[in-house]
C-alpha cells in the first residue's frame, strides 16, 4: 500500500438516495455522462455493453395488475469499504494497482492509464458498477467540443465507473487552499447526479461528519462498517460484507428487502421479483 | 432495465479467481497497458478558464433557469439555476442534453432550398437574402390574388415577443389563420372562459396542497412544468400530502403516488362526475364557496343525479364504495385539488367535459382561487405594441372564417384546432405554411393523414433549427438560432402558479449561419413591404424586446428572470365574478358523449394507448444521444420498440415475452416487439410517445415506431379539440 496523504480528520464520502422521492426520470444518468465524458454509441439497448456509471434501474414486486409496484433504484459505484477499510471487492483483485481505495476520501480511483484491462474488477463487482470499453469513444463531428476538459475522456481496453465526480473534489479543495481553508463546507463537493436530481432524492456528503445531512439520515454504525441505524436505510447487498457507502431510504417494506442480500440458492423474499425488462 | 440479483451475484465468482491469481510480473503489465490502449484518437479536450453563464431553457414549456458552464468559448455542460423560481436547482434530462442539440450533427447550418423532390433530402443552401426574398415573393403571390388567408402560420405556442410578431404579421398580412400547437392548457382556457367568463390561464398550487387528486395527469412523467412538478411531489412526500392518481397504467407517476386507481381507459370523466355527485349528495361541497359565488348549483345538481357511483363503477371498473371512499376524503381534506392533463398534456387538448368535470370538482370543494388550489392568473400582458395599420387586403382577409373553424359556432371554446385542418383535412388547406418550433408532421397523431395533408399544401417553409420530418418535408428552411445562441423572453405558463418571465440570453455565438427568428420575421415583413413593413419599425429584434420589456429589462438582465412572487389570485368577493357550474354552452359540454376509441370491437378485441415518458422527448425535440441512452430495455431493443402488455392477454393472444408481432390499429400498423408486464391493465397495449422518427441522426432515427401513426384523432363534440386517448387494436404474426 502506498502511502496515503491524510488529512486530519480522513473523509467517508457517501450518498443516500431517497427511493420514496426519485422517479426514475433519469437526469442523475445524464448528468454524470454530461460531467464525466461518458460516450455513447448508436445503439445503447444492450444494456451489458451500454457505458453508465450512473444506472437507474427498475424492480418490481411481482404482483399481478393491479396490485403492482415498481420502484427505481440509481446505482452509482457504492464506493465499497470493503470488510476491512480499504478492501474493496475490486480494489483487491486489481493486479494493476489502476483502482485503489483513497483513505482521505472514502473514494474508489480508477486510473486509466494504468488498467490494462483485464477486467478482474468488473467480475469482482457485485454491483455491476464496472464498465468495459470494448471500442474507441466516437463523438460526431462538432460533439466533442462538448467534453469535459477536468475529466480525461477513456479509450478501447480500459475499464470505467463512477469516480463520485472527483474532479470536483479536487477543484473544491484547490479553491479551499487558495481560501486557506483546510476543510471544505458541505455544499462546496456535491456530484453531478446528486445536483441535478429533479426531485432531490440524492445526498451527499461526508459520512464521518455528524453535521452532515447523510451522517444525519443514516446514523451509520462506524464500529459495523456504517451499517445504517435508521431502520428506514439500507444498503444494496448488506450482507456480502462490502460495506457500500451508498445508502438507500425507503418506507417501502418490500423495497427495503429487495435491496437486501440473498445467497446464490437462497429463495427470495416473498414479495420480490425479477423485472421482466 | 433491470436488477437483478443473482446476476449480480453471480460474479462474485469470478471476483474470487481473480484474487487468487498470481499477480502478472509488473513489467508485463506495463507492456500489456500500452498494447490495449494503442488508441488512434481520443479527444483530448482543451484546458481554460472555467465560468458560468445564466440562462432559460426552451426545449419544453416548462422554462426553467440554467447555468451553463464554459471553458473559454466552449459550453461543456448544463446545470439548473439554483435561484431560479422554476426549477430551484433542479433540470431534467432534456435539459442535460442540451449541448447535444447546439454541437449535435442534426442542426442545420445554412438556409436550405428544396432541389429534389420533397422529402428526397436534396437541398441547396441559399443566402439569408435569396431565402428571404423568395418566402416573400410567395406571400406577395397570395396576396396578390386577393385571398391572404392562405397563407398560414403554425407555431409552438403565441406567447412571447415571438408568438406575438408573427401573430402581428398574419395580421397585417391578412390571414386569420394563426395556429398553434394543441395542449391541456388550451382545455382549461376553454373552461375557464365557460365556467368564469375571462381570458387567462390556469395555475396550480402545487406545493400547498395536501390532497392532489390527478386523473391522469403524468405528474412525474413531463406533465406542466417538469422539475417543478417533480419538486413539488417531493415536498409532498415530506409534507405527507396524499397524492392519488387515476389511470389505467402504473405510470412513474402512479408508482410514486399514495394509491393507484387503475381504472378503464377514457372513463375519467365518469369518475369525476360520479365524485363530484358523491360530494354533492352527501352535503361535503364548501358552501362558503359554492353557495356564495357559485352560478346555478341547481343545474349542476340535475346534471349530477344521473352519474350516480354505480354508474361510474360500471364505465371504471372500480367498485361504487372505492368512488365513494375517495371522493370523501378528497372532500374531506383541507387543501385538496383536481388536476387534469392525460401524461405530458401536449399532444392534444382532449375532452373538454373531462377538464370541466375536474374543474367542477374543484369548485365544489372550494379549491379555485385558494391556496393549494386552482388558480386563475392573468395572461402576460407586457406586450403593448401599437396595432398596426391595416390596408384593404388585410382587412377583407382578416374577415373571414379561418380555416379550422376555431373561434367560431361550435367551435367557440377552441381558439386553433390544427388537429382539424391537418389531420381530418376540414377546411381549406393553406397556399403558404409556415411552421415554427413544432414539428407537427411528427408529432400530431393521424400521422398519415397529415402526411397527405401536407403533401396537397404547395409551399412549405421550416424556420427549424435541426433537420426534423417537418424541415424534411418543406421546400424552404430558414434556420434559427437554437436557445443556447439568442435573445427572447420565455413567459412561462405550463401551470405555474406565479407569473415568471424567464430571458433566454446567448451564452455562446451561433454556431452556424442561422438567425433569431424575431429578425427574421422583421426581415420578412420589410420584405413584404407596405403596411407589413410600416408594421415592423423596430432596428431590429433586440430593439423590439428591450423595447417591449423595458421596465423589466434591468430585472432580466441581472437576474435572468422576472418573477411575481407576490402574485395572489383574486379573492372572491361578493357582488364579483361568479363561478358557473351549469347552464347553456356548459350543460352541452356536460352532457357530450363520451369519446370511445375508433374501431370495431369485434375486429379490434385490444385497445392501444400511447403514453409518455420524461425519457422520450415527443415534440418539437428528439432524444438527443444521452437520453436515448437512457431508455429502458424494456422500452426499447435494437430497433424494435416495446409494447406493454398485461401477462393475462399476452396468453390469450398467444405471443410471448420478447416475440415480433404486428400491432394493427384502423389507421395503420407496425412491427413491435412484446414486453410483458403487470403494470399494464388487460386489454390494453401501451407504446410510448417519442419513438419512430425518419429525421434526426443516426443516434435516433429508425429507432421503433411513431405511435402517432397507429392514433386517430376523435373531435370532442362541444368544443372540436381532439379528444382520442386512444384506439382498438389487435396483435398478428409479422
Ligand atoms: S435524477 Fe433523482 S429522481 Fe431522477 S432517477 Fe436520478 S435519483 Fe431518481
Ligand atoms: S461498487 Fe463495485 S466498483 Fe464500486 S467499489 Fe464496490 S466493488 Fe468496486
Ligand atoms: S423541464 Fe423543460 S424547461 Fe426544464 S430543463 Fe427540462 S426541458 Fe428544459
Amino acid at each position: 500500500m502506498k502511502q496515503e496523504q491524510t488529512q486530519h480528520r480522513p473523509k467517508r464520502y457517501g450518498m443516500v438516495i431517497d427511493l420514496d422521492k426519485c422517479t426514475g426520470c433519469g437526469s442523475c444518468m445524464v448528468a454524470c455522462m454530461a460531467e464525466n465524458n461518458v460516450s455513447f454509441k448508436k445503439d445503447e439497448s444492450d444494456k451489458l455493453l451500454s457505458i453508465t456509471w450512473m444506472r437507474v434501474y427498475k424492480i418490481t414486486n411481482g404482483k399481478p395488475f393491479p396490485d403492482t409496484d415498481i420502484c427505481y433504484i440509481p446505482r452509482p459505484c457504492q464506493h465499497c469499504a470493503g470488510q476491512h477499510e480499504g478492501h474493496s471487492p475490486c480494489v483487491s483483485v486489481c493486479p494493476a494497482t489502476a483502482t485503489d481505495y483513497s483513505r482521505e476520501t472514502g473514494i474508489v480511483s480508477q486510473i486509466y492509464t494504468r488498467c490494462f484491462g483485464c477486467r478482474y474488477c468488473m467480475a469482482a463487482c457485485p454491483y455491476h458498477a464496472r464498465y468495459f470499453n470494448w471500442w474507441d469513444p466516437v463523438w460526431p463531428d462538432g460533439m466533442e467540443k462538448y467534453l469535459n476538459p477536468d475529466v480525461s475522456p477513456r479509450m478501447r481496453g480500459v475499464v470505467e465507473k463512477c469516480s463520485f465526480c472527483f474532479q470536483r473534489y479536487q477543484a473544491a479543495k484547490n479553491k479551499a487552499y487558495l481560501e486557506g481553508r483546510r476543510e471544505l463546507e458541505e455544499d462546496e463537493y456535491q456530484t453531478a447526479c446528486t445536483q441535478a436530481c429533479p426531485a432531490g432524492a440524492i445526498v451527499f456528503g461526508d459520512l464521518n461528519n455528524p453535521d452532515h445531512l447523510v451522517h444525519k439520515m443514516v446514523d451509520p454504525d462506524l464500529k459495523h462498517g456504517g451499517r445504517p441505524r435508521n431502520p428506514e436505510v439500507f444498503r444494496l447487498l448488506e450482507r456480502l460484507g462490502t460495506n457500500p457507502k451508498v445508502y438507500y431510504k425507503s418506507g417501502r417494506q418490500w423495497v427495503r428487502k429487495a435491496g437486501d442480500n440473498y445467497l446464490p440458492g437462497e429463495k427470495p423474499g416473498a414479495d420480490m421479483h425479477k423485472s421482466h425488462s | 432495465m433491470k436488477v437483478d440479483r443473482r446476476s449480480f451475484l453471480s460474479l462474485l465468482i469470478g471476483g474470487a479467481a481473480g484474487t487468487a491469481l498470481s499477480p502478472l510480473p509488473w513489467k508485463l503489465t506495463d507492456d500489456l497497458s500500452i498494447w490495449t490502449q494503442n488508441w488512434p484518437w481520443t479527444p483530448v479536450p482543451p484546458r481554460g478558464e472555467s465560468y458560468y453563464e445564466t440562462t432559460t431553457c426552451t426545449l419544453c414549456p416548462g422554462g426553467c433557469g440554467i447555468k451553463v458552464r464554459k471553458i473559454d468559448q466552449r459550453c461543456v455542460k448544463i446545470e439548473g439555476a439554483d435561484e431560479h423560481p422554476v426549477n430551484k436547482g433542479g433540470v431534467c434530462i432534456l435539459g442535460l442534453s442540451g449541448l447535444q442539440l447546439l454541437y449535435g450533427p442534426t442542426r442545420i447550418r445554412t438556409p436550405l432550398k428544396r432541389v429534389g423532390k420533397r422529402g428526397e433530402g436534396k437541398w441547396e443552401p441559399v443566402s439569408w437574402d435569396q431565402a428571404l426574398t423568395r418566402l416573400a415573393d410567395k406571400l406577395k403571390e397570395v396576396r396578390a390574388q386577393g385571398a391572404p388567408e392562405k397563407a398560414a402560420c403554425l407555431l409552438d405556442s403565441s406567447r412571447g415577443t415571438v408568438g406575438h410578431l408573427f401573430r402581428r404579421l398574419m395580421t397585417v398580412y391578412g390571414s386569420p389563420n394563426f395556429f398553434t400547437m394543441p395542449s391541456v392548457e388550451d382545455a382549461y382556457r376553454a373552461a375557464l372562459k365557460l365556467t368564469q367568463g375571462i381570458e387567462a390561464r390556469v395555475g396550480f398550487d402545487l406545493e400547498n396542497a395536501d390532497f392532489v387528486l390527478s386523473f391522469g395527469c403524468g405528474l412525474l412523467d413531463g406533465w406542466g412544468s417538469p422539475v417543478r412538478v417533480f419538486k413539488a411531489n417531493s415536498t409532498w412526500k415530506e409534507n405527507h400530502a396524499t397524492v392519488v392518481q387515476i389511470e389505467p397504467r402504473l405510470s412513474n407517476t402512479a408508482a410514486k403516488a399514495d394509491h393507484w386507481l387503475a381504472i378503464k381507459p377514457g372513463s375519467e370523466a365518469e369518475l369525476a362526475l360520479a365524485m363530484a355527485n358523491v360530494i354533492v349528495g352527501r352535503n361535503l361541497y364548501r358552501s362558503e364557496f359554492v353557495d356564495g359565488f357559485c352560478e346555478n348549483f341547481q343545474g349542476l345538481k340535475r346534471i349530477l343525479a344521473l352519474h350516480t357511483p354505480e354508474a361510474a363503477a360500471a364505465a371504471t371498473g372500480l367498485a361504487p364504495e372505492v368512488v365513494v371512499k375517495w371522493a370523501v376524503e378528497f372532500a374531506r381534506a383541507s387543501r385538496p385539488v383536481a388536476l387534469y392533463g392525460r401524461g405530458q398534456g401536449r399532444t392534444a387538448a382532449g375532452s373538454l367535459r373531462q377538464c370541466m368535470a375536474v374543474m367542477l370538482l374543484n369548485a365544489l370543494v372550494g379549491a379555485v382561487n385558494r391556496a393549494g388550489g386552482m388558480w386563475t392568473v392573468p395572461d402576460y400582458d407586457y406586450i403593448g405594441w401599437e396595432e398596426p395599420e391595416l390596408d384593404e387586403v388585410a382587412r377583407a382577409g382578416l374577415e373571414r372564417p379561418r380555416a379550422d373553424g376555431a373561434g367560431s359556432g361550435k367551435y367557440t371554446p377552441a381558439s386553433s384546432l390544427v388537429q382539424r385542418l391537418l389531420g381530418s383535412g376540414a377546411g381549406q388547406l393553406p397556399e403558404v405554411l409556415m411552421v415554427a418550433r413544432c414539428n407537427p408532421l411528427y408529432s400530431l397523431p393521424e400521422n398519415g393523414a397529415v402526411k397527405d395533408n401536407f403533401d396537397k399544401i404547395p409551399f412549405v417553409v421550416s424556420f427549424s433549427s435541426f433537420m426534423d420530418e417537418t424541415a424534411a418535408n418543406a421546400d424552404l428552411v430558414l434556420p434559427e438560432h437554437v436557445y443556447l445562441e439568442r435573445l427572447e423572453d420565455v413567459p412561462v405558463t405550463a401551470g405555474l402558479s406565479c407569473p415568471v418571465i424567464g430571458l433566454c440570453q446567448p451564452v455562446t455565438e451561433p454556431r452556424w449561419d442561422t438567425r433569431s427568428l424575431g429578425d427574421v420575421v422583421i426581415a420578412l415583413a420589410r420584405k413584404i413591404g407596405d403596411s407589413a413593413a410600416a408594421a415592423f419599425q423596430w432596428d431590429d429584434y433586440e430593439a423590439c424586446l428591450k423595447e417591449t420589456l423595458e421596465d423589466k429589462w434591468d430585472t432580466l438582465e441581472e437576474r435572468g428572470f422576472w418573477y411575481d412572487a407576490e402574485f395572489r389570485p383574486p379573492a372572491w368577493e361578493d357582488g364579483e365574478g361568479k363561478f358557473r357550474l351549469a347552464g347553456g354552452k356548459l350543460d352541452e359540454v356536460l352532457q357530450a358523449d363520451e369519446i370511445v376509441p375508433a374501431g370495431d370491437p369485434a375486429k379490434f378485441p385490444l385497445i392501444l394507448v400511447p403514453y409518455d415518458s420524461i425519457r422520450l422527448a415527443h415534440d418539437y425535440i428528439g432524444d438527443p444521444p444521452f437520453m436515448i441512452k437512457a431508455v429502458g430495455d424494456d422500452v426499447l431493443k435494437g430497433k424494435d420498440v416495446c409494447v406493454q402488455i398485461n401477462p393475462a392477454t399476452a396468453r390469450k393472444f398467444a405471443v410471448s415475452e420478447g416475440s415480433i408481432v404486428q400491432l394493427i390499429t384502423p389507421v395503420g400498423k407496425a412491427r413491435v416487439r412484446v414486453h410483458l408486464d403487470e403494470a399494464v391493465m388487460p386489454g390494453v397495449l401501451y407504446v410510448p410517445r417519442g419513438l419512430g422518427h425518419t429525421a434526426y441522426d443516426a443516434y435516433l432515427a429508425g429507432k421503433g415506431i411513431n405511435v402517432n401513426a397507429l392514433i386517430g384523432s376523435l373531435e370532442d363534440p362541444a368544443s372540436g379539440f381532439d379528444a382520442a386517448w386512444g384506439i382498438r387494436a389487435k396483435l398478428a404474426k409479422v
